[in-house]
């Protein structure tokens, strides 16, 4: 009896837990989408780096040019990024036999993807205006405040990577010129540094 | 009283309290979407559901996706209170026993 009250109990729990939680979010999501933010930011340095050495000042300086290119690598991080992250979530609910997709995804989906999308319409305007400096600072705020909203229904834990990333937006407020250091800190580093600590904490063997 | 008595029947099944588990922590669940978190077949869980609906623990709302039907199910007052005083029986017949 006592043994089945018990697992009653962890059943109950187990349920709970799984039908309102996303829970198959792999760690490797997030070191893969950081190591593509840091490959992406080695990539837009370089770009911006030549342009200054090169271009600037001279007849062919183009900053349109420059800002095409960086919107390309900025897109195609976020694209590799996500699908990464896709892999290795769709990897890990396989092998624990979760289905991926049920209403604790799409709550989850829900309540990142709704910041993120009014974040994104945001900085599109900014670059409109030309507020460049600002693009770095306002991207990783609206991304931590997605996470910290996202957190309720996947592993809580995700809220702490999303405090990093709004402090790490709040220092690019103030010191926009180091936009992309602080750009390759929270997409980049915080990513990998959570992601292996959730990796090892819920998926070592 | 002895706690075991207090222990409600219509949880003693894995599927029911199951059911009761997940319907508690959202707001509604669809069918499919208890199949998929439980894991049985189409029959089996129709046919606890209707048990549960039976009792008065939870509500029925059928609504179509397209053409396709989609019952989705949510839980009444009476079947949080049902549930809640079985965790409480659950929780001294644990405490009993240490």
């Amino acid at each position: 009896m006592e043994t089945s009250s018990f697992h009653d109990l962890r059943e109950i729990r187990q349920m709970m837990e799984k039908s309102s939680r996303f829970i198959s979010l792999s760690g490797w999501s997030g070191v893969a989408a950081g190591c593509s933010a840091l490959a992406g930011a080695f990539v837009a340095n370089g770009y911006i780096k030549s342009y200054y050495k090169h271009a600037y000042g001279s007849s062919a300086a183009c900053p349109a040019c420059l800002k095409q290119d960086l919107l390309v690598v900025a897109a195609l991080v976020f694209i590799s990024a996500l699908a990464l992250a896709f892999i290795f979530t769709y990897a890990r609910s396989k092998k624990e036999g979760v289905a991926i997709w049920g209403p604790s995804a799409r709550k989850l989906m829900w309540s990142t993807m709704l910041p993120m999308v009014v974040g994104g319409i945001f900085i599109l305007r900014l670059m409109d205006l030309q507020y460049y400096s600002l693009v770095a600072a306002c991207s990783l705020l609206f991304y931590g405040l997605a996470l910290i909203n996202g957190s309720k229904y996947t592993v809580g834990e995700i809220r702490f990577l999303g405090y990093g990333q709004v402090l790490t937006g709040l220092f690019c407020l103030w010191f926009p010129t180091n936009g992309l250091v602080g750009w390759a800190f929270g997409f980049g580093i915080l990513h990998i540094v959570y992601g292996f600590t959730m990796w090892w904490k819920y998926e070592r063997k | 009283m002895n706690p075991i008595e207090q222990l409600n029947k219509v949880f003693d099944s894995r599927i029911r309290l199951g059911i009761m588990s997940s319907l508690l922590v959202n707001e509604k669940v669809s069918f499919n979407e208890l199949k998929e978190l439980i894991g049985v077949t189409d029959g089996n869980l129709a046919s606890h559901l209707k048990t549960l609906e039976d009792n008065g623990f939870l509500k029925v709302q059928k609504g179509f996706i397209g053409r396709k039907t989609n019952t989705s199910y949510s839980v009444t007052k009476a079947g949080e209170k049902a549930f809640k005083q079985h965790l409480d029986a659950l929780e001294k017949m644990i405490r009993s026993l240490q």
